[in-house]
């Protein structure tokens, strides 16, 4: 009995001790140590992959980029409008997180497209209309083909290449890219799954909830 | 012991009895749907969704009953040519196009016959023979 009691406390103990920690995202992609001087002393600091600035135009012919995206979280995913394969599907749960966010001003979903030549801002505002999508917490961006590819694969870690053997023209991965207020990869979840979608959703509400360091 | 033997045995004749009651037309059609189930999951479900309930203005849904009557032998001509231009569906306007899917004849009977017995649809069995009648008469 008393050996019961003894595991009983136990138990309780480490329960307890699990419910005061606040569960924190991973942060992904490369880093680095760096050590600085300041006042004097050496510290050693790690520091994080972060997605470069790019600034692109979205489907209202607006200039737009990571400067606007400055103090946003955002989802990232990468798409084109004449998809035939995994992109409605990806949209279709990309329109969950759009509905559990649209009214929350420091939520952003990018979709950035893959085939710029077709999907001219002209094409993009149609998709979007279609889609159901208005205002300005949903971007389509259009850019130049090679910067938005070097971002996919370098960046987002998001394959994409042209192959004209495929379905459609292109091949991309479908993953959604959850990107923190300081350009920081906190998640990473394939598109083409509820459940992962709905990880991301309850994701985005964990990081909207952590301290902003700096 | 005994009881239970001849217990399990009556459970057996009595499930039988309802296997046999299915008549032959009704197993012809449950294998056409399930077959169909399957081929609709690998091409369809991607953009018309797993309720048919397609993607807002995008993607017309599967839900239009009113439509689908009498429509089987053009849905087999658009499976198999695809779809361009303007189309109406449940009173909503979608343009795009709709790849031609690389079906034989068998699978788009038992697609067809699933998609117009889900989704608030039903109109019973298409048959394979339906489908090569149909595609003899596609309009190009």
């Amino acid at each position: 009995m008393r050996k019961l009691i003894g595991v009983l406390a136990l138990v309780m103990l480490f329960a307890a001790c699990k419910s005061n920690t606040t569960k924190v995202l991973p942060i992904y992609g490369n880093r680095s140590a760096e050590t600085k001087t300041v006042n004097g002393q050496q510290i050693t600091d790690t520091v994080y992959q972060t997605v470069p600035a790019f600034k692109f135009v979205n489907q209202y012919g607006d200039s737009v980029g990571s400067k606007n995206l400055k103090n946003d979280i955002y989802v990232a995913d990468f798409f084109f409008t004449s998809c035939p394969s995994i992109c409605p599907v990806m949209q279709r749960n990309m329109l969950n997180v759009y509905n559990a966010f649209k009214d929350t001003a420091d939520v952003k979903i990018i979709s950035f497209t893959i085939d710029p030549k077709h999907d001219t801002t002209a094409v993009l505002k149609k998709y979007a209309d279609k889609l159901g999508v208005s205002g300005n917490s949903w971007w389509f961006l259009n850019g130049d083909k090679d910067k938005v590819y070097d971002l996919a694969t370098k960046s987002y870690l998001v394959g994409v290449t042209q192959d004209s053997t495929a379905a459609g023209g292109y091949v991309h991965q479908g993953y959604f890219v959850l990107i923190d207020k300081q350009q920081r990869i906190r998640g990473s979840y394939d598109g083409t799954d509820p459940k992962q979608v709905d990880q991301l959703i309850a994701d985005i509400k964990t990081l909207k909830a952590e301290p902003v360091s700096k | 012991m005994k009881g239970k033997i001849i217990g399990g045995i009556c459970l057996l004749v009595f499930f039988a009895m309802i296997y046999s009651c299915q008549s032959d037309s009704s197993i012809e059609y449950s294998r056409y749907y399930s077959a169909g189930a399957v081929v609709y999951q690998s091409h369809c479900q991607n953009c018309h969704g797993d309720k048919g309930q397609g993607l807002n203005g995008l993607i017309p849904p599967l839900t239009d009953t009113v439509l689908f009557k009498g429509y089987n032998n053009k849905l087999a001509c658009q499976l198999k040519n695809g779809i361009s231009g303007k189309i109406s569906v449940g009173g909503r306007n979608f343009e795009g196009t709709m790849p031609a899917l690389d079906l034989s004849p068998i699978e788009m009977a038992q697609v067809i016959t699933y998609i117009t017995n889900s989704f608030g649809n039903k109109q019973g069995i298409f048959t394979d023979d339906q489908v090569q009648n149909a595609l003899k008469n596609c309009s190009k």
